[in-house]
């Protein structure tokens, strides 16, 4: 029920003037992926400059190759945040990833030879995009309207797409045959490479829908008490099914630049990516349950894990602890999330 | 049924309303009226037609026989967003709030104002919910500091104030409310009771549900009893007694 009983503070005669701020615990927690960062940069920078005397976080190279290395992950966890956020998930993202990359090589090598370099690569990657909000839909269709629970729903288009990317790939590689495709995926435009530059035109994107449009309120509201919400008029099949088409088209991005970037398409292209995704996710301050989270914390969740997994690499670390770093962060992440739902009287855990 | 004085003006008029599901009558020939300020308690036990009656009247179900009058106007709602545009509001038992938003994004869910930002980009305008959310709630006698604050943030009694809230804002002329005390503490009940006293001087109707004879005789003008479905009396508080009250309910 959502009208639990209060704790004892708040049925005090001056209850009407009770409405605190947020303790600092809150900020904390409200805070925390960014905190995260700064100690894992501070952490790096540190190791690097007493092993080999040079610096991690002040070398232009590290910085950007941890932001390509981000790309991928940070648009899938875009979608993901706005699903999570909802109450739901979709685990089919990353083998929709795939689909889109697989689809994009395909339509523009087709393409090619008919519109020009150009043109084509505008023309495969906007097919593979719409072709992204196909399982989108469907995924939206089973949570909206035949009431499947996305864990399942997503996890049944997981394997669809799987196994239609695969078949489209011919179980293999599809290289592509267009420089110009090459050349946006790896060039760069004072000294910012193009899919940086996509993709954070892309985020703010995303950011303002979440932020300020109706949209993003109502998936805030769904996420809380999707009662309250249909009750107050929103209707919410209508939004799932956006909700879920806007997701597979975050993984459709994806796919594209993955295929600009190495030139290819490959059905598992994002198929590491999925659980980064929703880590990234829930390191930047969401809740599993629904409610609560925002994209700015997702990039910074995003960042955590890209910083892990390039520092580690650049200090000379066996990749595995990579694994267990991510791992190690997720759930420190999730106790502190508690830990702010327990101090604050527990009126957020409905 | 002139306990007002014939200046009252009669809101919401139920005439012969019966409701059944298959053979089960649920409801039977009921008839009860609710004037601008008057408070029109519903008694009954469990099963008694209580909830029929009230998803009838807010849209929820189609009444199988019967009228209702808004205003001596004939009117039927297709669902409670029909009932709701005409001025019946329901607070529900559970709330309905979505706990991780504030209150004047509560106030205006569904119907969000927007401005532009840039002279182009259409944003929420919170800073717009924010301030009718201040002055909304000040008529209630609700007065916050922090309006930017998710209703997680408020007690029972409050988010109760802010549920009832969205209803003034949005100018109902009727609210219906289940149970509003059911899950609160003693202090809290009281402030829901003043909240049910401030919209009868705002000229409100209100029909309040509850099993707590206490509240009845602290807030409500008169009290109508329903047992299986029919009505078993109509009173006015000042001329009744808990036990008169509990006899009509348990049919003694």
């Amino acid at each position: 029920m959502t009208s639990s009983p209060t704790g004892p503070s708040q049925i005090a005669p001056q209850a009407d003037h009770s409405d605190k701020a947020r303790t600092p615990l809150q900020r904390i927690a409200d805070l925390r992926a960014w905190l995260f960062l700064a100690f894992l940069i501070v952490g790096f920078e540190t190791w690097s400059r007493i092993d080999f005397g040079g610096t991690f976080l002040f070398n232009p190279f590290n910085i950007q190759s941890i932001a390509v290395f981000a790309v991928a992950p940070l648009l899938l966890a875009t979608g993901q945040t706005f699903v999570i956020i909802s109450g739901g998930i979709d685990l089919s993202m990353g083998f929709i990833m795939g689909l889109a990359a697989v689809v994009a090589a395909h339509v523009i090598n087709w393409a090619t030879p008919g519109m020009g370099f150009g043109m084509a690569v505008l023309f495969g990657g906007m097919v593979a995009v719409l072709v992204a909000a196909i399982p989108g839909m469907v995924n939206g269709m089973l949570v909206a309207f035949l009431k499947v629970p996305p864990f399942i729903g997503t996890l049944g288009m997981f394997g669809v797409a799987r196994g239609v990317a695969f078949l489209l790939a011919g179980g293999t590689t599809v290289p592509v045959r267009n420089e110009f495709f090459a050349a946006l995926g790896n060039g760069r435009m004072f000294g910012v490479p193009y899919i940086i530059m996509v993709t954070a035109v892309f985020v703010l994107l995303m950011h303002y829908i979440l932020s300020q449009t109706k949209f993003g309120q109502h998936n805030y509201a769904i996420g809380a008490n999707a009662q309250a919400a249909r009750r107050a008029g929103i209707n919410i099949k209508w939004h799932l099914l956006r909700l879920y088409i806007l997701s597979g088209m975050c993984a459709g991005l994806a796919g594209v630049l993955y295929a600009a970037r190495f030139s290819a398409g490959a059905a598992q292209a994002g198929e590491p990516l999925l659980l980064d995704s929703v880590a990234a996710v829930v390191i930047g301050g969401a809740s599993l349950f629904g409610g609560s989270g925002t994209i700015l914390g997702t990039v910074a969740g995003a960042l955590v894990i890209a910083v892990i997994q390039y520092g580690l690499v650049f200090i000379n670390v066996a990749p595995f602890w990579q694994f267990i770093s991510v791992g190690v962060v997720i759930i420190i992440s999730v106790l502190i999330d508690q830990a702010q739902r327990r101090f604050s009287g527990g009126r957020q855990s409905e | 049924m002139n306990d007002l004085g014939p200046s009252a003006e009669t809101l919401l008029e139920v005439r012969h309303l019966s409701k059944n599901f298959g053979p089960v009558q649920a409801l039977n020939d009921l008839s009860m009226s609710v004037r601008a300020g008057e408070v029109v308690a519903l008694a009954g036990d469990n099963g008694a037609g209580k909830t029929t009656l009230i998803k009838a009247i807010s849209g929820v179900y189609q009444p199988s026989s019967g009228e209702i009058l808004l205003k001596g106007r004939p009117v039927s709602f297709a669902s409670p967003q029909d009932a709701r545009d005409q001025g019946i509001e329901t607070i529900y038992q559970d709330l309905a709030l979505a706990d991780n938003l504030s209150i004047g994004a509560n106030i205006f869910l569904g119907r969000e104002p927007m401005r532009r930002a840039f002279g182009f980009l259409p944003v929420l305008d919170r800073a717009m919910m924010a301030t009718a959310a201040k002055s909304t709630m000040a008529k209630l006698d609700f007065h916050v500091s922090r309006l930017d604050a998710p209703v997680s943030n408020f007690s029972g009694g409050q988010r109760q104030a802010v549920a009832i809230g969205r209803a003034v804002y949005w100018n109902a002329q009727i609210l219906i409310m289940d149970e509003p005390t059911a899950a609160l503490g003693v202090p809290e009940q009281r402030k829901v009771i003043q909240l049910i006293q401030q919209l009868k001087t705002q000229g409100r109707g209100v029909i309040f549900i509850s099993h707590n004879l206490q509240d009845i005789f602290a807030v409500a003008d008169r009290i109508v009893v329903l047992r299986r479905g029919v009505q078993a009396g109509e009173r006015r508080i000042a001329e009744t007694s808990h036990d008169e009250v509990v006899r009509l309910m348990v049919g003694g």
